[in-house]
């Protein structure tokens, strides 16, 4: 049985997506996304942790017991996350003042344990850190979406202070749509990260079922193609 | 992928699952305190210059020559200490950096750092963090408005004290549009800060030669700048 990475890839970008389709890690995601840049930071974060969780968690999964494996996951992802904020803090500092408030809230982040659970308990080491990875792709861009939508309608940026997380390099990307713009604040009070969520997710119901209404459309006069021709042979 | 296709028989028993869970926690916890000796000194080192960095900014650098952030003075007061930092020039305490609390929004603390010269009049206030309202509230950050500047050379007596308060109270600080509970209590917070520093004034400031108060209760006067406090110097 060879594992299937593409299957892998589309579950975590779309198919199964943390946000979308497992509507999990809901909590960090409302509190954090009012500004994209935030969104990313925590994505990477996420992503980070989601590696190493999967990575270890993986390769230990054939001495981990039924029975006990859940106290087992939860040490080993709240000891990953507190690393994560040690090192960061000691050696990255410039990257931990704009970081920090994340880290301590990815343990709150279900998805990671969902993921332990889910899949690297169960697969190999190279599928589930891809896996990990994925998974931690598909909610950054839900992050950055849901973060750039609200910061475009609540304060007419977009990626404000980028520059702090990625470097002076990435200024590139702080773009100010509307000068002296006043705010919506609806958009940036937990309320509004509901809305634009909600609206996002109709988005991709929407464009799911337009998909496979199109694939349908195209076996059907395949099909047909195909029964005309018989039948003028 | 299924994994356990084979379960030897001890891994159902229950010394297994205990000693599996205390391997475990026995490593994390290693782990963890390797990681916290490596990072403990660093991160230290980093915490007294982000200090470093904040008191700088509500004390010019004029105003000392000695390592602001490790000449400190713990004052307790009825219900707290506050740690105040010291800046000397020549050795005389010229101008003293201390946080003070104010209540935001919803009940939550607005934690602000000050600066007052020897004087008592205000070098600078900067919001050290705070949880008010995004687009509201969150305009005394010096990043969103310069509006927490206005305190800089404010003391007791500038305003008189019924000026300490909002416009739209009577007083002389403007307050935001659509925000009046964060700047009301920054006010009161930057108010009861200046009065921190004209009861505690001798020790803030470490005059050895305590000038006798007369023995009432300590209030927060203006007219005598030194006065009331007789406690043992903490410095």
């Amino acid at each position: 049985m060879t594992t299937d990475y593409r299957k892998i890839t589309r579950d975590g970008l779309w198919d199964n997506n943390v946000v979308f389709t497992q509507m999990l890690a809901l909590c960090p995601l409302m509190a954090i996304t009012t500004t994209a840049t935030n969104g990313l930071g925590m994505g990477l974060a996420v992503i980070a942790v989601l590696v190493a969780s999967n990575l270890i968690i993986s390769s230990c999964r054939n001495i981990i017991t039924q029975e006990v494996r859940i106290p087992v996951f939860v040490l080993l992802i709240a000891t990953l996350v507190t690393l994560a904020d040690m090192i960061i803090n000691a050696w990255l500092h410039e990257l931990y003042k704009v970081l920090g408030l994340f880290i301590p809230l990815i343990v709150v982040n279900c998805s990671v344990l969902g993921r332990a659970e889910a899949f690297a308990s169960q697969q190999p080491v190279p599928a589930s850190i891809l896996d990990g990875f994925m998974m931690g792709l598909g909610y950054t861009l839900v992050l950055v979406l849901l973060g750039g939508c609200r910061e475009i309608l609540g304060s007419a940026t977009l990626f404000a202070n980028a520059s702090l997380l990625l470097g002076q390099s990435f200024a590139f990307l702080e773009i100010t749509l509307i000068p002296n713009y006043k705010g919506f604040l609806l958009m940036l009070l937990p309320p509004g990260g509901f809305l634009v969520l909600g609206f996002l997710l109709a988005g991709k119901r929407v464009l799911d079922k337009y998909l496979q209404d199109k694939k349908a459309r195209v076996s059907i006069s395949v099909n047909t193609d195909a029964q005309s021709s018989r039948a003028s042979a | 992928m299924p994994t356990q296709l084979f379960q030897p028989g001890y891994r159902q028993q229950l010394g297994y699952h205990t000693l599996l869970l205390g391997g475990f926690a026995l490593l994390t916890s290693t782990a963890l305190g390797v990681a916290n000796r490596l990072t403990h000194a660093d991160i230290a080192k980093r915490l007294a210059e982000d200090l470093q960095v904040t008191l700088q900014q509500v004390i010019p650098n004029s105003f000392y020559d000695n390592n602001l952030a490790t000449d400190t003075v713990t004052i307790k007061s009825a219900d707290k200490e506050t740690i105040a930092y010291r800046a000397r020039r020549e050795g005389q305490v010229r101008a003293v950096s201390y946080q003070v609390t104010g209540n935001g929004y919803g009940g939550t603390s607005i934690v602000l750092i000050i600066g007052v010269d020897h004087n008592g009049t205000l070098l600078g206030v900067r919001a050290v963090s705070h949880a008010e309202t995004p687009g509201l509230g969150d305009k005394i950050e010096t990043s969103k408005s310069n509006w927490i500047m206005s305190f800089n050379g404010r003391s007791l007596s500038n305003p008189q004290p019924d000026g300490w308060a909002v416009k739209k109270d009577g007083g002389v600080f403007d307050q935001f549009t659509g925000a009046t509970i964060t700047p009301r209590a920054v006010v009161r917070a930057v108010k009861g800060g200046l009065e921190f520093f004209a009861t505690h004034r001798a020790e803030l400031l470490d005059e050895r030669a305590i000038v006798l108060a007369p023995a009432t209760p300590a209030s927060p006067t203006l007219a005598s700048p030194v006065e009331s406090t007789q406690r043992p110097n903490h410095s």
